[in-house]
């Protein structure tokens, strides 16, 4: 290890600059996270202020909003179209957008219908079927975009037309199919939860990781001279968190319980922000998405990353589709159609991930969609009619993205980008 | 291993030398017969005017272009550059203008873009302590490697690209524009930069269009005019000299200024 001697000998390797303000302990963690936001790096605020608001006024518009049991359905609306929504921050990463995800989970449902129910395929290869289709979708988009230079928006435009008449089509004529209601997969989009300890041993699970691999963490930072967090502040994390897991967990079994759907749900959104924080994959999509040239010359095949971003999106969409055939055990030609699109984009772009591209987060998914779902139910619990429903949830979004702009703007004349 | 101020003239061949280099773009040849040695622990600058064909050059040797005709011979083996990953491989880093670095990334992820530790489990903590070595090792003053690169200033964005250049452990590194829109507190650190990076041993070409920063660092200073080799000078050489050189014409404001100064002088004392 080399210090320069015009270092303060001794000093952490990345705590020796001078200029570097001192931001460890309590004090200095919440000094640095107001630099943040003030400088326009705002994060998870917003959707954490948002829903703090949206509680507060449906509660006391009508007291059934929190309760547990609506909070579980709640949660099982949001598994399906959190799932899309998952795909849109893939394509989002890499600053392109995937319009078509509603008109692909529709078809995914239709091909589940018809291939289940009519052609009698088992019901696991129905659903892989309609997951490669969705897959072949996203495939086909990146390859518009690679080879042909179609802007995505338009490729996905006109996947939304195609899609939809696809669905329309091999519904046929009756326009819907009802799927077996004592199948698995049905229960799985509508009863299954799970027991009231697996519900609480989970919940303590994540703390617990937090610690074990926070600590370890810390401690090869330390061995290799690098600032690393007290052992204080990692445990008061994770006991922050499981507590309120276990709350959360608590107060869902004086209900049903966690549906086993919206866990796998969360189960894709931690897989994913593995997948784009600690892997060289996703580096490569933050990459792009930030600049696409340096990208390219860091040796990085960018049409490749297109391609596993598309694809991936249009496989999520598609499984997003049959998952929402599953909750309302029917493939119908509505399946898809009005604003599951909108939602699943709404979703991700007012949980926190930038429109223009290299900024992001799987956890904005789940955090977006509890948004948007928790203003569907409060507006369904008032008994207000859809239009007036499509009008509130419309200027959500348009606050979230100008949240969005001016923050951006704010990162660039702060430097942070 | 630093030889600093190494002859031109060393005992030793050079790391990486062309002989002969043309290439021609549609009837329009943009390098003609071109001739160009690098030594390791040297750097040489290349200069001449807009389209004297320095880019084209660097570009060649960065394998970006494939040369017309000529030959090029890398440790005394012929070589061809026959794309930019061949080039990286043999050990020729290239720092191009524009420096294509991620701004939303931080320092780290940056140096590392491309070739992360670990691809499916990215080792931050060895990335970050060998980003923090080189940047020490080039005595490079980045505040925090862990802020996103929009943060940094012009030269220290530079600074990122160069060690990120240098993390491959190239034995030839190519410098386009390095001092270009920098301030003159950040041109004096990038300057200061590019000398213990030749201070590593490495042979350093650097383009510029500055001629005090490159008096101020070259070692040797090749000048092209039209695509052709037009002399090569030592440091010394008056700036009437090189602006003779680059512009072909003995008669313009830098040597007309040159003459009235002379006379001033020798008027002044006989």
């Amino acid at each position: 290890m080399t210090t320069a001697s015009d270092r303060n000998p001794g000093a952490l390797l990345d705590r020796s600059d001078e200029r570097l303000k001192d931001r460890s302990g309590a004090k200095g963690a919440i000094r640095g996270f107001l630099d943040r936001v003030r400088s326009g790096d705002l994060g998870s605020l917003p959707v954490v202020v948002g829903l703090v608001l949206i509680c507060t006024i449906f509660q006391t518009l009508n007291p059934v909003f929190l309760s547990p049991n609506n909070l579980v359905n709640l949660l099982f609306d949001c598994s399906t179209v959190g799932i899309i929504s998952l795909g849109i921050v893939c394509v989002l990463m890499v600053g392109e957008i995937d319009l078509s995800v509603g008109s692909v989970s529709g078809l995914a449902s239709a091909l589940l219908g018809v291939l289940w129910v009519q052609w009698g395929w088992p019901v696991a290869l129905a659903m892989l079927a309609a997951m490669a289709v969705g897959f072949v979708t996203g495939c086909v988009y990146a390859l518009l975009l690679n080879r042909l230079g179609m802007p995505s928006f338009v490729s996905t435009l006109s996947g939304l037309l195609a899609f939809l008449g696809l669905q329309l089509y091999i519904l046929g004529p009756t326009g819907s199919i009802n799927l077996p209601y004592d199948s698995p997969l049905v229960n799985f989009g509508q009863l299954l939860v799970m027991p009231h300890w697996v519900s609480h041993t989970l919940a303590v699970v994540p703390g617990v990781l937090a610690l074990a691999l926070g600590y370890r963490k810390a401690q090869r930072r330390q061995a290799a001279g690098l600032s690393s967090r007290s052992l204080g502040g990692l445990l008061l994390q994770a006991v922050a968190i499981t507590v309120a897991l276990e709350l959360v967990a608590y107060y869902l079994s004086l209900s049903r319980g966690v549906p086993w759907m919206f866990a796998l749900f969360v189960g894709l959104v931690v897989a994913m922000n593995y997948a784009l924080k600690r892997t060289q994959w996703g580096r490569s999509m933050t990459a792009v998405g930030g600049n696409r040239e340096a990208a390219r010359r860091a040796g990085i095949n960018v049409r490749l990353i297109y391609a596993s971003a598309f694809a991936l999106c249009a496989t999520l969409a598609a499984t997003g589709g049959l998952l929402s055939a599953a909750r309302l055990a029917t493939a119908s030609q509505q399946a898809g159609t009005g604003d599951v699109n909108l939602n699943a984009i709404a979703a991700a772009v007012i949980g926190g991930t930038s429109l223009f591209g290299g900024r992001g987060s799987a956890y904005s998914a789940l955090l977006g969609i509890i948004v948007i779902q928790s203003i569907a139910s409060g507006l369904t619990l008032l008994d207000l009619s859809s239009s007036l429903r499509y009008m509130i949830t419309g200027c959500v979004l348009a606050i979230a993205v100008i949240v969005d702009s001016l923050a951006r703007r704010s990162r660039v004349s702060h430097g942070r980008a | 291993m630093a030889i600093p101020d190494a002859p031109p003239t060393t005992s030793r061949p050079p790391v990486l030398s062309l002989r002969g280099i043309s290439k021609n773009f549609g009837a329009v040849s943009a390098l003609t017969d071109v001739d160009l040695d690098i030594n390791a622990g040297e750097i040489v600058a290349l200069v001449g005017d807009n389209g004297a064909g320095k880019s084209t050059l660097v570009k060649i040797l960065a394998g970006a272009h494939m040369p017309s005709s000529g030959s090029i011979t890398f440790d005394g083996q012929p070589v061809t550059l026959a794309n930019p990953a061949a080039a990286l491989k043999l050990g020729i880093a290239t720092v191009f203008q524009d420096l294509a670095l991620c701004e939303n990334l931080d320092v780290v992820a940056n140096i590392f873009l491309g070739r992360e530790l670990h691809p499916l489990r990215l080792d931050e903590v060895s990335m970050e302590v060998r980003a923090w070595t080189l940047l020490n090792e080039l005595s490079a003053r980045i505040p925090s490697v862990r802020e996103p690169v929009a943060s940094l200033s012009g030269g220290q964005r530079q600074t990122v690209a160069i060690a990120r250049s240098l993390l491959m452990e190239p034995r030839v590194i190519l410098l386009d524009e390095p001092t270009a829109a920098l301030g003159v507190a950040q041109t004096a650190e990038v300057l200061n930069l590019i000398e213990r990076v030749r201070d590593r041993g490495l042979g350093v070409v650097m383009i510029s269009h500055n001629m005090e920063d490159v008096r101020a660092v070259a070692d040797r200073i090749v000048v092209l005019r039209l695509g052709r080799n037009n002399g090569i000078f030592l440091p010394g050489a008056s700036n009437q000299e090189l602006v003779t050189a680059i512009t072909g014409a003995d008669d313009n404001a830098v040597s007309r200024r040159g003459r009235r100064t002379a006379e001033k002088a020798q008027g002044e004392q006989p």
